[in-house]
Formats: structure tokens, sequence, C-alpha cells
């Protein structure tokens, strides 16, 4: 146990640059944007005598109905949920690249000599792998992209006070512990749907002596241009559109937080604007893992984690 | 005698060319081991058996495991170098020693520390901010504060200066070396591991073709400088090998009787280097 908590640190140690500095830049650059944008509005509305929004607030200073706490506390959440939005985002890119050199970046600069030469088994190294990409970067994400929502209220609230708005009892509104508590308990089903993902770019990784990308890309691109093929000659083996959404995207794509929610599950909550944020609710995110597809992928990247581990062990190419 | 390494019918291919071909060869305790042999001789495939590094056929056992089914169990016992700069390049060496001290049961990192203070490395050094000599020296100190049973030498000394090489196998018969340990080396500088060395392998197309013991090779083999007229009758009792040297003829013997060479001049040890030139005679033509 201890020697797996070194481990991880160790991909920590490696990937601080992927794993904290690029969520905390990206915070910090969406910050920045925000603000730059309300200086901008706040000058134009001065030189051109405009009332801006932020000034005009004084329709907050009648007693809010329920209604309307209800509707400020869910613009509050949004905003809170944005921020860990475009998080995620670069957090696919940082998770698709890790996995990709994961096993491979060690085999090219022969490092994986002096790795090999320590009592850790292949194993709990490829493992190790896993718990970094899939666990720890979107937990290190989340926590600032929350952070970084928090500062983007208070930056909004500053703002507004500057015009005379007492906006600060509004904060009470919003719901920090129930975005974080959904943000944090997504991050199981998250390691569970990017399990493909993660199996056949560590496989690829693993195995590829040169150029991982290419084999990771190019082969299951390459099978599903050939399923399409078939298809216009009228031999259909399977069905390309299905080929594309559930293995293609399985293993190149599901890296991407997020990448379960469909059209379903903005119809299940009402599928109407107001409650498009309960979609991202604890029970509503683990309705896809009702269905066997999530099961499927789950299992058939743990597969081909066992066979990149396998080819960890066994790969003689230094 | 309790065998740190004993390999029988040791085979290894590679396509179409026999890596190590029906090796068998045993490695006792606390000796110094020189696998010496030219350029794609088998040395480092030998050596990545008995890591476990590598599938093989025939039957291996290093310090009583098999290096393929117990390759975590064998680790705790055996360290390696495989070449210089193996080291990641992103490491500082607070991390290293961290790291090994937290994941190696039989790390010790006051040993470890110490051999460090005699660096001019520092803590928050990263590898890829390091010359070439100083990652040798962080992986040695981080090596030899192991007290591993068998440390496996691959070209150690690839591309350093010579303080650096010096120091390099200084420390390790000063600091590291005692009888309960086993080393085995290879290298292309003989002339610097060759009065360290106990034991001497050399290896040629896959194959041991000659293991024995320092003083058995001072018995076995000779050379002697013979004046030119003499040159013919130290040909007829058939050298390994001649040269010239300032017009006189240097013949190296096999077992050949001694005082039958001392007729003919004078007598010395041959250099593990011009043995080896001798014997690889012909590999690459």
């Amino acid at each position: 146990m201890k020697t797996f908590y070194w481990l991880v640190k160790r991909e920590f140690w490696e990937h601080r640059g992927g794993f904290l500095w690029a969520p905390l830049i990206t915070g910090g650059v969406f910050l920045l944007l925000n603000l730059m944008g309300l200086v901008a509005g706040e000058m134009f509305g001065t030189q051109h005598g405009i009332h801006s929004l932020l000034s005009n607030g004084h329709f907050l200073d009648h007693a809010l109905s329920p209604d309307e706490i209800d509707k400020a506390g869910r613009v509050m959440d949004v905003v809170m949920y944005s921020t860990t939005f475009i998080i995620s985002i670069v957090l696919g890119f940082v998770v698709f690249f890790y996995c990709l050199g994961a096993l491979y970046d060690d085999r090219r600069d022969r490092s994986l000599l002096f790795w090999k030469s320590l009592p850790l088994s292949d194993s709990a190294t490829v493992l190790s792998k896993v718990v970094a990409g899939t666990l720890l970067a979107p937990l290190i994400a989340v926590v600032c992209g929350v952070v970084t929502g928090i500062a983007m209220l208070l930056m909004f609230a500053i703002a507004l006070s500057f015009h005379g708005t007492g906006v600060w009892h509004l904060l009470a509104y919003a719901h920090p512990f129930r975005v974080i508590a959904n943000l944090v308990g997504t991050i199981p089903l998250y390691a569970l749907w990017a399990l493909p993902s993660v199996g056949w770019l560590m496989l690829c990784s693993a195995w590829a002596r040169s150029k991982p990308f290419l084999w990771a890309a190019v082969l299951p691109v390459a099978v599903g241009i050939t399923l399409g093929w078939f298809n216009l000659l009228g031999t259909r083996l399977v069905g390309s559109g299905w080929y594309w959404s559930h293995v293609c995207g399985r293993i190149l794509l599901s890296v991407f937080p997020g990448s379960w929610l469909g059209a379903n599950h903005y119809e299940s909550v009402g599928n109407d604007s107001a409650h498009a944020l309960d979609a991202l609710n604890l029970a509503n995110a683990y309705g896809v893992a009702g269905s066997p597809g999530f099961w499927v992928g789950a299992a058939f990247g743990l597969a081909l984690l066992a066979g990149a581990i396998w080819l960890r062990r066994w790969r003689d190419d230094n | 005698m309790n065998a740190v390494v004993t390999a029988s019918g040791l085979s290894k291919r590679y396509k179409n060319t026999a890596a190590l071909d029906n090796v068998s060869f045993q490695i006792p305790s606390g000796r110094i081991v020189g696998l010496i042999g030219p350029n794609g001789a088998g040395k480092t495939t030998a050596l990545k058996a008995i890591l476990g590094l590598t599938d093989f056929q025939g039957s291996l056992n290093v310090l009583g495991f098999d290096p393929r089914k117990q390759r975590g169990q064998l680790m705790e016992q055996v360290c390696f170098i495989a070449d210089v700069a193996v080291l990641p390049r992103w490491i500082r060496v607070r991390e290293a020693v961290d790291f090994v001290a937290n994941v190696h049961p039989r790390f010790d990192r006051k040993k470890c520390e110490a051999f460090l203070a005699r660096t001019k490395l520092t803590p928050d050094q990263r590898v890829r901010q390091m010359s070439k000599g100083m990652i040798v020296q962080l992986h040695l100190a981080l090596v030899m504060a192991i007290d591993a049973r068998l440390l496996v030498l691959d070209e150690p000394t690839l591309g350093l200066d010579i303080l650096y090489r010096k120091q390099f196998y200084q420390s390790l018969l000063e600091d590291y070396f005692d009888e309960n340990k086993t080393i085995i080396v290879t290298t292309h500088q003989v002339e610097e591991v060759e009065h360290i060395l106990t034991d001497l392998m050399f290896i040629r197309d896959g194959k041991i073709v000659l293991d024995a013991d320092m003083d058995a090779i001072g018995e076995r083999f000779a050379e002697v400088m013979v004046n030119a007229d003499r040159a013919a009758a130290a040909r007829a009792l058939g050298p390994l090998d001649e040269r010239q040297v300032f017009g006189k003829s240097i013949f190296l013997f096999d077992g050949a009787d001694r005082a039958a060479l001392e007729a003919l001049g004078e007598l010395r040890r041959p250099s593990v280097s011009d043995l080896f030139v001798a014997t690889m005679k012909g590999t690459y033509t």
C-alpha cells in the first residue's frame, strides 16, 4: 500500500505540469478574461453613459421571492460549474496524452531500466498510472474548478458592490456544497467510464515501438472506415454508426469528463432549462451506470489494461 | 560454494541470430566477474536474462529465484545500473532518494545521503540539469545504499571522463563490495576493470569462450617477448597471437610449458585486453 502511494506520487511528480499547472493556469486565465471583460464593461458603460446590468442592480433591493432565490442560486451554481467545465476539457486532453505516454516515454528514454531495477511489480506500476490519471488528476481538476468558480462569484460580488448593490447575502443562495458533492461524486463514475479509453491508450503506449498516437488513433479510425466501406458495398457487418459511437468513441474519447452525458440525460430531467443543472446531480449522472454498455466498456478496459501489464512485463526493446 | 547465478543451457534467439547459444556457467558469491565480449556477442542479453527482463530457453537460477517468474522477490536482492543516463530526466535528487527509500526494503537512506554529500549534487537538482558523470554519481549513491547481494553493471562508465570512471570503480571497491556481494560487470574499457576483477568470462557469438578466475588465467596464459632471431622457435610452440613491438615479437601462449617459454625470452602475464584481442580475432570478418 505504501509502495502504491509512492508510485502514484511519482506520477504526480512527473506530470505536475499536466495534473496541477494545467488546471490552475486554465482557471487563472478564465478568471483573468472575466476580469478583463468586467473592467471593459465598466469603462464602456461610463464612457457612453450606458447603465450596465451591474449598475442597474436595484432590482435586487426588494425582498426576493422564493422563486427568484431559486433562480439566483441556480445562476451562481452555473458559474461554479462553468469553471469546472472549462477545466474538464483541459483535463480530457491531459489524461488522453498522459495515458498515451504513460508506458511509452520511459521506454523511449530508457528510464524504464531504472524503474525495473527496483522491486516494483508491473501490475502495481500500471495500476498506479491508471489511478493517477482517472482519480488523482480529476480530483485536482475539480478542486481547481470549484476554487475558480468561487473566486468568480466573489469577483462579481465585489464588482456589484462598487455600484452600491450589496449581493453578499445572495451568495448564501448558491449551493457550493451541492456543486462540490456532485463534482467529486462524479469522479468514480468518470474513472469507470474512462476505462476503455485508458485501457486502449495504455495498451498502445506499452506496445508501440514509436508513435503511439498514430497507432492509438489511426487503427480504430481505419477500422471504422473499412466498416463504412463494406456497408457502402451492401455487406453489412456492423452498423458503422454504432461502431463510431460505441467502440471508436469509447476507446478514444471517454477520457473527456461528461462525455457520458447525452440528450437523454437532459430529457430525463424535464427537458427545460430550469432543470438543466439537475442532469449533473449524482443520481442522474449515475443513471448511465445502469446500461450494460457501460459495464461492458469497463470490463473491456480492464482486459486492455491486463494486456498493457503483460506487455510492460515482457516487451523487450531496450 | 554457494552460487549466486547458475545457468544451464541458456539460449535466446532474436529472429535469425542466436544471442545466447546453449550457455552454461556458474557465478559464486563474493566475486567480481567481468563479462567481456565484442558488440553483439550476447552480453546484454545474458544480463537481461539474469535480471528477468527477457524470456529465454534453458534454466537459470539467480539467488534461488527464477527471474522469469519471481522477478519481484529477486529485485529486492539485485541491483543494476544499465548504462549511463537511464535515470528519468525529470526527477530531482530529493525525489529519487525519497522514492527509492519508500519502495525498497533494503535501502539505507543515511548511507545514500552520506554518499551524496561527497558529490556536488544538490537536493533540488534535476537529472536533466546534470552531466553524465553526475547522473552516474547519483545512480551509484542510490545503488550502493541498497544492501543487495548481486549488482549488475552494464557498461556503467560509458561516455564518462577518466576522473569519473576511476572514482566509480574506486567507490564500488572501497564502500560497497564485500564477501557477501557479487558484482557482474560488462564493459569495453577492459583496462580499467582488469585489476578489480576476480573472474573473467569472455563471450563470443552467444557462447562463453573463456570462463576462469584471474589466478587461473595467470597460470594458463603467458606472454613472451622474443628477439627476432628466436621468433621461429616461438611460432613452433603454437602461440595464440603474435604482434611486433620495437623489432621484437610478443607471443601469447595458452597453456604452454613455462620452462620452454622462459628459454625464449622475458615472460609476463598478459593483459586482459591483449587476451581479449587474441581470443576474439576474426569476430568481425
